[in-house]
Formats: C-alpha cells, sequence, structure tokens
C-alpha cells in the first residue's frame, strides 16, 4: 500500500543523504521524493512516497522519528490530505496529430510550454489519478521524455 | 579561543579522565592542545583497537568512551570500532581529524568521507563547518551519545577549523528539537502489564543490555523477587540479574541453556525488559513463544513490534518504568511453573565431558570463575569461547561482561578489556579470547605494557576459527575450508585435522607475550590450571595464557540458525 509521508527536518547539510541511507539501508522503496524548505529556512519539508504492509511503514516511521536531525514525522494515511505532483512531458507531434494533442491536454486543463516541427511539451499539475490518466491518453502519440516532480501534500485541517 | 582548545576544553567540561587515539596530520593540532592537558590519553598502536578500547571503557565505567584519529586511514581504521558500538548502544564520542574545508571533496591526502562511511553506524554524526558552531556541536554529542539509547556520535573535525578563532563558548546546555527520548512510561500502559502479570502463571522476564544501561538491576531484581518470577538474560543483559539466583535461567537464544530457552517457548506471558528480540533469541519467528502474551518495555520505539508483535509496548527508560510498576506488583501464581522449570534446570543442566585426554575450554572458564569467585571484570572475544564465557561465566553484576554481541567482532576483547581496566586501575580484569581473534588485535600488547594494564588474558587456542569450524563439522559435511589456524602451504588441501602430522602452531604465543615484556604462561594439563590461574592472578604484569584445548569441542546446546526451540541440539550424538 501506497503512504504519503511528510517529514520536517533539520535544514542541514547531509540530511537528505542520512534519510535515503536509511532507507537504502533497510531496503524500503522509495516511489519518490520531494524537498525544499518551508517558511522557517531552518526547516526543510520532505515528502516521501513509500509502500509496504502496515508493518514496514511503520518502521520507516519510527527510524524516521530516531534521527536527530527529523522534526515531525506526519504519516497521512487515513487522514484528509491534498495530493500534487507538477509534470513536464515531451510527446511527438505531427502537424496532423497536435490538434488532438492539444484538445487533450485542454481538456486536463493543462499547458503547453514548448512547441517544435516535431514535438510539443506539455505541463500538467494534478492528483496522481489526474497525472497518471493524461500520461496514458499521449502514451500512444508517443512520449519522447518525461519529468515528475514526485507527490507534495498539505493536511486539510 | 582555537577550534582545538574548545575540543579539549569540552572534554574536561564533560569530565573526559581518560580517552585513546593515534595521532596523525590532520589531527594534530588538537594533540597538540591535548599535550598538557589533565586527561589521562592512552596511545593504542592501531585505531580499531582505541575505538574499542573506548567501548570497553564505557561498558565498564558506563561513562561516555572517547577516542580520536586522523583523517584518512585513521578514520576509517574506526569504522569496525564504531560499528561494534553502534548494534550494542555504547556511548561513544569519535574525534576525527579531516582535511581543510576548502580541500574537502578534491581527492586531497587522506582525504576519506567518513561522516558519509560511518552514517549508518553513528546515533549521529557531524562534519563541522564553521568553527562557531564546535562548541555546541561537542555539547549535543556528548547528550546524543550518552541519553536515551546510548550509541556512538562522530565529530568529523577540519584542520583549518582546528585552528580557526572563535568567541563562542562551551554551552551550559543544548536543546535539540528533533531529538526527545520519552523516559517515563505511560502509566495507563504500566497499569496494564500489571494486571497481566497478577494473571499469569507462567511468566517470564527476559532482559537485556537496557537494563543495565538503564542501571535498573536494583529495580529489576525487586520485579523478579516480589513477583516470583524467573529470569533469563540476553547475552549483552548478563549481570542485570544475579545469576547465582535461584529465580535466574542464565543466558538464553541460539547458545543459551536449554532451560531458558524451554522457559521463554512454554511461558505464557514473557516481560521483555530492555532488550530487542534479536534473532539470535528468537530464532525462528514463527515458531517464537507461541503461547505467550508479551509486555516490552524499551526505551527506543523503533525496537517495539520491530521483529515480534507485543501486547503491551511501554515505551520509556528501564530504571523509570520499573520504579512504577514495582510500587503495584504482588506475587503472582506462579509456585508450579517455578517447580516446572526448577526441573528443567535439574534435568538439562549445562555440561561437557572430560573424555579426550585434551584440556577442556569449559574447564578453564569454570576454574577461573571459582579463582575469581565471579568479581573480576570479564571482556571476551568472539567466537566459540565468547559462548562458553557466556554459559559458565555466572555474572552476578553488571558493567562486569563486556562482550561485542551485535557485531560479533574478532579482535574486540583483548583492547576492550585494556579500556576496563583504564577505568578500574585496582580491578582484576580477565580477557577470554581465541587464538584467531587474540591476533587481530595483539598489537596491543605494547599499550598494556606501557602503560600498566595489567590484564589476564586467556587464550583458549583450539588451533581452529571455531565458531565456523562447529559450523563447518555440523552444516557443511566437515568440510573444514580455511578454518584450521594450524594450517601452512605444505599441509594437504583437503584434511579433517586427524592425520596427526600438523606443523607446530604459529605463533608461539609465549615467546611473543615476551617479546612485547608481558609474562606468558602455557598449559596443557587439567592439573596445571588452577596453579598457573593463580600465578597470573598474582601477577603485577599483564599476562598471557595459552590454554591448549581439545581442538574439536563443540558449543551446545545449539538452537541452530532459523530454526525453533523444538529443534535444539543437546549435545554431539544427538545431532
Amino acid at each position: 500500500m501506497k503512504h504519503t509521508i511528510s517529514v520536517l527536518v533539520e535544514n542541514k547539510f547531509g540530511v537528505l543523504a542520512r534519510i535515503a541511507g536509511l532507507f537504502s539501508g533497510r531496503g524500503y522503496n522509495i516511489d519518490s521524493l520531494s524537498v525544499a524548505e518551508t517558511i522557517d529556512p531552518t526547516v526543510s519539508r520532505m515528502t516521501i512516497v513509500a509502500h509496504g504492509d502496515d508493518r514496514v511503514i511503520e518502521q520507516i516511521t519510527k527510524q524516521l522519528n530516531k534521527l536527530i536531525d527529523v522534526i515531525k514525522v506526519q504519516d497521512y494515511a487515513g487522514e484528509h490530505f491534498m495530493e500534487r505532483e507538477l509534470i513536464l512531458v515531451k510527446i511527438h507531434t505531427t502537424s496532423q496529430t497536435r490538434p488532438e494533442v492539444m484538445q487533450i491536454v485542454d481538456i486536463f486543463r493543462g499547458k503547453i510550454i514548448d512547441v517544435g516541427h516535431s514535438y510539443v511539451t506539455v505541463e500538467l499539475t494534478g492528483t496522481e489519478d489526474k497525472v497518471d490518466a493524461l500520461i496514458g491518453l499521449l502514451k500512444p502519440f508517443g512520449i519522447r521524455e518525461l519529468v515528475r516532480t514526485g507527490r507534495i501534500a498539505i493536511a486539510r485541517k | 579561543m582555537k577550534g582545538c582548545e574548545i575540543v579539549v576544553e569540552a572534554l574536561l567540561k564533560e569530565n573526559v579522565q581518560v580517552m585513546f587515539g593515534y595521532p596523525g596530520g590532520a589531527i594534530m593540532d588538537v594533540f597538540d592542545a591535548l599535550y598538557e592537558a589533565p586527561i589521562n590519553f592512552i596511545l593504542t598502536r592501531h585505531e580499531q583497537a582505541a575505538a574499542h578500547a573506548a567501548d570497553g571503557y564505557a561498558r565498564a565505567t558506563g561513562k561516555v568512551g572517547v577516542c580520536i584519529a586522523t583523517s584518512g586511514p585513521g578514520a576509517t581504521n574506526l569504522v569496525t570500532g564504531i560499528a561494534t558500538a553502534y548494534m550494542d548502544s555504547v556511548p561513544l564520542v569519535a574525534l576525527t581529524g579531516q582535511v581543510s574545508t576548502q580541500m574537502i571533496g578534491n581527492d586531497a591526502f587522506q582525504e576519506a568521507d567518513i561522516v558519509g562511511i560511518t552514517r549508518p553506524i553513528t546515533k549521529h554524526n557531524y562534519l563541522v563547518s564553521r568553527v562557531d558552531d564546535l562548541p555546541r556541536i561537542m555539547k549535543e554529542a556528548f547528550l546524543i551519545a550518552s541519553t536515551g539509547r546510548p550509541g556512538p556520535v562522530l565529530i568529523d573535525l577540519p584542520k583549518d577549523i582546528q585552528k580557526a578563532e572563535t568567541a563562542q563558548t562551551y554551552p551550559e546546555s543544548v536543546e535539540i528539537r528533533g531529538y526527545k527520548p520519552t523516559y517515563k512510561g505511560h502509566p495507563q500502559q504500566i497499569k496494564r502489564a500489571a494486571e497481566e502479570i497478577a494473571k499469569a502463571k507462567k511468566p517470564i522476564i527476559y532482559a537485556g543490555g537496557g537494563v543495565i544501561s538503564s542501571d535498573a538491576a536494583k529495580e529489576l531484581k525487586e520485579l523478579a523477587v516480589k513477583a516470583e518470577i524467573p529470569v533469563t538474560t540476553t547475552l549483552l543483559g548478563l549481570g542485570a540479574f544475579p545469576e547465582t539466583h535461584e529465580f535466574s535461567l542464565g543466558m538464553l537464544g541460539m547458545h543459551g541453556t536449554v532451560y531458558a530457552n524451554y522457559a521463554m517457548a512454554e511461558a505464557d506471558l514473557i516481560i521483555a525488559v530492555g532488550t530487542r528480540f534479536d534473532d539470535r533469541v528468537t530464532g525462528k519467528l514463527s515458531a517464537f513463544a507461541p503461547h505467550a502474551r508479551i509486555i516490552h518495555i524499551d526505551i527506543d520505539p523503533a525496537s517495539i513490534h520491530k521483529n515480534v508483535t507485543v501486547d503491551i509496548p511501554i515505551i520509556g527508560d528501564v530504571k523509570s518504568v520499573l520504579k512504577e510498576l514495582n510500587k503495584l506488583i504482588r506475587k503472582c501464581d506462579s509456585a508450579e511453573w517455578l517447580e516446572t522449570v526448577k526441573g528443567w534446570k535439574e534435568k538439562h543442566p549445562l555440561t561437557y565431558d572430560m573424555k579426550g585426554g585434551k584440556l577442556k575450554p569449559q574447564f578453564v572458564i569454570e576454574k577461573m570463575r571459582e579463582l575469581t569467585k565471579g568479581e573480576a571484570i570479564v571482556a571476551t572475544d568472539v567466537g566459540q569461547h565468547q559462548m562458553w564465557s557466556g554459559q559458565y561465566c555466572r555474572v552476578t553484576k553488571p558493567r562486569t561482561f563486556i562482550s561485542s554481541g551485535g557485531l560479533g567482532t574478532m579482535g574486540y576483547g583483548f583492547p576492550a578489556g585494556l579500556g576496563a581496566q583504564a577505568g578500574f586501575p585496582r580491578e582484576l580484569v580477565v580477557v577470554i579470547s581465541g587464538d584467531g581473534s587474540f591476533q587481530m588485535n595483539i598489537q596491543e600488547l605494547t599499550t598494556a605494557v606501557n602503560y600498566e594494564l595489567p590484564v589476564k588474558v586467556l587464550i583458549l587456542n583450539n588451533q581452529y576459527l571455531g565458531m565456523v569450524r562447529q559450523w563447518q563439522q555440523l552444516f557443511y559435511r566437515g568440510r573444514y575450508s580455511s578454518t584450521c589456524l594450524a594450517r601452512n602451504i605444505h599441509c594437504p588441501k583437503i584434511c579433517d585435522g586427524k592425520a596427526g602430522k600438523c606443523p607446530p602452531y604459529v605463533p608461539d604465543f609465549m615467546r611473543v607475550a615476551e617479546a612485547y615484556g608481558a609474562m606468558g604462561l602455557r598449559v596443557e594439563k587439567q592439573k596445571e590450571v588452577v596453579p598457573a590461574l593463580k600465578k597470573a592472578f598474582q601477577t603485577k604484569k599483564p599476562v598471557v595464557m595459552e590454554f591448549v584445548v581439545a581442538p574439536e569441542e563443540n558449543v551446545f546446546p545449539m538452537v541452530p540458525a532459523g530454526a525453533s526451540v523444538k529443534e535444539i541440539i543437546k549435545g554431539m550424538e544427538l545431532v
């Protein structure tokens, strides 16, 4: 089962390496990882999407809490939270297929941010389902390159 | 003050009286600041030994052990010692020199990313990038090492930082927002635990190193005696409960006593205190303690539910939790169970035979125990002799049995014994080692002699890498691949050790001891054991005693790895 874990950490050099090392050392799977400063410049937030059974996720959360540089760990499972991911995807297009691609992107309220003779680059922000759906619809045209930020999340209350 | 002076000031403020290490280019400024400092600095002959000595010192005294090395190879030589301390939760502060901050990442001379290398084996580590941070970092390091679940902390000190000046002073206290261990157990959980104990008919206490770290032997004894519950300890918990007490079941686990393992398997309530359900104790998890409800008291939340699901977890400092629990404890209905357990003790005692004409290692350990009345501090190396030590030392006091359990580091025993001796100069320190283990840090005989640390080393020389040989005998059809330590290039490729044409054993430990200025004693016959031990214990010098013991003696009982207690092997004839 997929879990979104938000970790507040000291904004110091080496913290990312420590957390990545924790995961790899214990064999936990990271699906995606996003990290940046918060409003407090001494604190960074890492959003980790990991999958595993309840036992594994419990251990991940506890091991993260053990780290000195970790200030707070929040597993969003079961809670109400908003999640988003940003993707940039380069689609192969011909003059014939371009209108269709643009239509699909429009329906998803995505943006075309770059266009060339044989490609367009699309930017989309959305939930995992929305992003996966767009990628699915664009696949038949030929995806040249796909870059994802990984999920970020924020609690509802 | 300069960075190097701040380091020394911090050590003095933290009441560091003894430290171990080895200098080098990148750490010279700190050594210069140490030159006239009132700290007993013990120069070892390998950085690994410095780390093990600091570890042994910490385990024996309860204080934070301090070791120091230079950058690059000096730092990497500490790695095994730091990992050893990490696995056994020992409070250690390791200081390493580093190349100047501008040179970091440039593949400079004697540069190693020791912070990166030790990240997974330290409780925390630091690279000091600004000298203004140094006082706070030193304070934090000692706090982190010694509180909560103890562990090693490494501080990497670049050369320019050691030379730089700062006006920052050593803080009175520090607060780390990401580090707030829980000491006080939840009162509701403690109450539930007391209720479970009152109902139990077949309870057992399973105590580990956490009881000793928490200095909770008195509270543990009170619990056991008040409620009338038998007690078994792990290797690291030996001494948490006196093994001479009638409720003691000795050590449990892979090479623990039959009765301790049976009691765990048949218990209806296991009270786990300061321990982590390690695989050497549980064996096959699916078959572990099938009938028992489990109370688990530990300061580390990550240990709880890690291997085994427990019914009543209590996160907190063992001493504090037991104090509260003892207020609610009454005698439980365990009389019949105590009789059953007593019966197992009588029917399946630890045993060995005296057949074969050669000296038995268990006999040597028993005689040592007898002569020292269990008052000596015992440090062991790793292997068969370590397991026999755990079985036959009958430890009664905490911090008197020092052994590398989690990592199982050969070469640990001798330097750790030296560290313990440095902490207790007037106590008798005995190191039980093997011919394999002792050679890994044999160079520390210089340290023993030069610093007059009169440890008594008992080498149980069976000419083999004993524990591995035992496994080869039991599980690999007796194929002794690279476990014979007497072998030289003239020996036949395939040899079962019985051809009788073995070359003389290299080295001659007696001559090695004498070359270093220590006393050497060799014992081959049973009747020589006691006089030799007496002579050694009366000598004021370090002593190396070589006991030539039966080469193929095996450690029993044994619960093979991944097996359950039902598959316990009680002796060779029952294999």
